[in-house]
């Protein structure tokens, strides 16, 4: 087959493209890798290949703001190959990856690399995030420059806290000369070091180090005036609490240029979910209370909450089979995210009585086109011209989570042994169909 | 999902592990009890052992130091006439990078009965006993000696036979614990057997730095003034201060927590006068508690390390006893 040239005619499925309103059973011509027309073909349009998607619902294809890829450094955890082929299979054709890697992604080689090798296998496009600061230590900055000409979208530093607020401020400063930004995960330093549960009752009763809510919040305080101070444009990762999330409100309120996402594991998970230990629910941010899972909900419906991701970490058993303070976080999800975000939808938005958009839409957009906007990328909509990845998935097809079913090498999720809607039947990039499910559905 | 719903009880209900006192039915934590009675004479006796154990094999396995708690559960054995091996697993394996549940595996291919662990990390002994239902040697059994801050069972057992024994009944009683609950097993353990066995009142007194949140819903009423907290009470446990917590951001320094928090005669009568005084034990004499009270009539430390072998003994009998 030869890529990206062939003429794609998707039939009678239900088109959600968020970004332009549309929903609705419709046909999808797709030519030269682009989004040709939706709707009636084109004159003298002849169809290489017909996919019927009667019952399956034809959206963007998804983008992640968070997936750990695992190169370079720890191909143990996970390959390239490996979490490619789980992001096909989660319909996720546009993924960001942080650049929490060993070596670090601070040097534009590394970044022309990991982009040169995710380019050969042809899948998901893979835009990278250039560390802050050299070697995430949070000291001297990275040539910013030169990494969003290798091909960073922004800059972040992982997981680890910058120390020196005022390295963060001249990070800031300089991120804002250029336009670029800066996704940080709020996290105090100092309060909550160490901790591996979210400090409260249960974690008191179970032992655990906590770490406070005011972890975030007094972070975002900080992350707030510097901004105001320097006018840079920040994208926060992974937020946790319902205090957090009133901050930022606020913060969009006052007109701040501020976007933030949640990892979509803690859409629906509690520290009441850590039980006696399991190590599957060890993971950074740590699940909070009821309360903030539930002001997180909330949020995604009103766009307090820009989009999620999937956070999309692999461990291996040997890492996770150990008590839970010493066991690594993280959790697989590139092959969840649909089904969480779907699982969101149907639990939570459709007893909301969401004003506009329905409940299935507004979890589409947050993994499509709010996704997209957020990191700056033309991807995420089904616009004519856009380039063509598209996601076919039937939104009602069960599934049980268990690692047999994961292509990812990650195989540690708190939702194992759950079952749960939506699986994806095909996923298109740049107009070649790159996944398809080998069983028909249903 | 991958947890087990109660993992400590098999499925009819009985004691299959010893992990926490949470959750625990009033009726073993009972049975526990009784059963030690039986065992307290069998310590005065010429011969000191009965027959319960023979030919079983207890691996006491302490990741973490620790003598007075590994002491007494390799005497008790002994006294069940138990086969005892003791591994100080910092000194061996661990440090050549084998992981826990490797040296699980080892030491059950090596026929072990029961495993009597302590660990730093809060959990351990569940993914200890998770991983043998995992690999069905449901036969053998795990005692939790203490994991990080999370329970140390056999003492809150022992404790609750101490008051028990001394004050007959629960139901009517005031129960003060004083010190670094924030980092102590002890008295999570120990919160979980009062409440469970009926104790009306149960409070936690020490600085806002040493108590956790979340203590309410437990079932506790916190105080910081220690002369407060020790109006009226029964019993007193006083819980030991950690060196590394005396000098920092936690407490100034011994002295003034001494001052604030040591139990002297003059604070120990603001108390029932017929109130006892408990130590888990090591004491730090002058930091948590004057010498006039640890060696006065109201103290019980010592009853308690007697108790503590006759508590091991019915633990480790009744887990013994109890079918995979």
């Amino acid at each position: 087959m030869k890529l990206a040239s062939m003429n794609l005619h998707i039939k009678n499925g239900r088109v959600i493209d968020p970004a332009n309103g549309i929903d609705g059973v419709s046909d999808l011509f797709i030519a030269d890798g682009k989004v040709l027309a939706i709707g009636a073909a084109p004159a003298g349009y002849t169809a290489d290949l017909s996919i019927d998607a009667t019952g399956l619902i034809v959206s963007p294809g998804f983008v992640d703001l968070s997936a750990r890829l695992r190169e370079p450094g720890y191909e143990y955890k996970a390959t390239l190959e490996s979490e490619m082929q789980a992001a096909m299979q989660g319909g996720v054709t546009s993924l960001v990856c942080p650049p929490d890697t060993d070596p670090v992604l601070d040097e534009p080689g590394l970044v022309e690399m990991l982009k040169h090798r995710a380019k050969t296998l042809n899948q998901a496009h893979v835009h990278p995030l250039g560390a802050l600061t050299v070697g995430l230590k949070g000291q001297a900055l990275t040539e910013m420059a030169e990494l969003t000409e290798a091909g960073c979208i922004g800059f972040s530093h992982a997981e680890v806290p910058i120390e020196d607020t005022t390295v963060l401020l001249r990070a800031m400063q300089y991120a804002k000369t250029f336009e670029y930004t800066v996704w940080l995960r709020p996290q105090d330093a100092h309060i909550g070091r160490g901790g591996i549960a979210h400090a409260g009752p249960l974690a008191s009763r179970l032992g655990l180090s906590g770490v406070p809510v005011m972890s975030e919040t007094i972070a975002l305080h900080t992350i707030f005036e510097l901004m105001r101070a320097t006018g840079a444009r920040v994208h926060l990762c992974r937020m946790s609490s319902a205090a957090g999330l009133e901050l930022v409100r606020a913060a969009k309120r006052e007109g701040l240029p501020v976007t933030c996402d949640v990892g979509a594991h803690h859409i629906h998970m509690t520290d009441a979910d850590i039980g006696f230990f399991d190590s599957n629910a060890r993971v950074t941010p740590p699940f909070r209370s009821q309360r903030d899972r539930d002001a997180i909900r909330a949020g995604l419906l009103d766009g307090t909450v820009d989009a999620m991701c999937s956070d999309h970490t692999p461990v291996d058993d040997d890492e996770k089979l150990l008590p839970f303070g010493e066991a690594s976080p993280g959790a697989t999800g590139l092959e969840l995210l649909l089904s969480l975000a779907l699982k969101w939808a149907d639990d939570y938005a459709a007893g909301q009585h969401a004003a506009g958009a329905s409940p299935l839409a507004r979890a589409v957009a947050s993994i499509t086109s709010d996704a997209a906007r957020v990191a700056g990328l033309d991807s995420g909509t089904l616009s004519v011209g856009s380039v063509a990845d598209v996601c076919l998935f039937d939104p009602a097809a069960r599934w049980t989570v268990q690692a047999s079913a994961l292509a990812s090498q990650g195989k540690h999720t708190p939702f194992i042994g759950y079952e749960l809607s939506g699986q994806v039947q095909a996923t298109i990039v740049a107009g070649h169909v790159a996944y398809q499910r080998a069983v028909a559905p249903r | 999902m991958t947890t087990m719903l109660n993992p400590q009880l098999n499925k009819h209900g009985e004691l299959q592990h010893l992990l926490t006192i949470e959750g625990l039915p009033k009726s073993i934590v009972n049975h526990i009890l009784d059963t030690a009675s039986s065992f307290v004479g069998i310590s005065d006796r010429d011969v000191k052992k009965v027959p319960l154990m023979r030919g079983k094999s207890v691996f006491n396995l302490f990741f973490e130091n620790s003598t007075r708690t590994r002491t007494t559960f390799e005497i008790a054995s002994k006294r069940l006439s138990a086969d005892v091996i003791n591994l100080n697993i910092q000194a061996s394996s661990a440090s050549k990078g084998e992981s826990l549940l490797d040296t699980i595996d080892n030491l059950s291919a090596m026929h072990a009965d029961m495993f009597v662990v302590r660990h730093a990390q809060s959990g351990a002994p569940y993914l200890i006993a998770k991983h043998l239902i995992d690999t069905r040697q449901a036969h053998v059994h795990v005692v939790n000696a203490g994991d990080g801050r999370h329970a140390h069972p056999t003492q809150g057992l022992l404790d609750m036979y101490t008051i028990r024994h001394y004050k007959k009944d629960f139901t009517n009683l005031t129960v003060a614990i004083v010190g670094d609950i924030l980092h102590s097993r002890v008295a999570r353990s120990d919160i979980h057997a009062l409440t469970t066995l009926g104790v009306p009142e149960v409070r936690a007194i020490g600085p806002h730095t040493l108590l956790p949140g979340g203590l309410e819903q437990m079932g506790v009423r916190t105080f910081t003034n220690m002369d407060e907290g020790l109006k009226g009470v029964d019993v007193i446990i006083m819980l030991r201060l950690q060196n590394e917590r005396m000098s920092g951001a936690l407490l100034p320094s011994a002295q003034e927590y001494f001052k604030s928090y040591g139990l002297t005669p003059e604070r120990l009568a603001l108390a029932k006068p017929d109130a006892i005084v408990m130590h888990p034990g090591p004491m730090n004499r002058g930091v948590e508690i004057d010498s006039a009270v640890a060696d006065g009539p109201q103290a019980v430390i010592l009853p308690q390390v007697t108790f503590g072998i006759a508590v091991r003994m019915a633990v480790m009998s009744i887990l013994a006893g109890t079918q995979g």
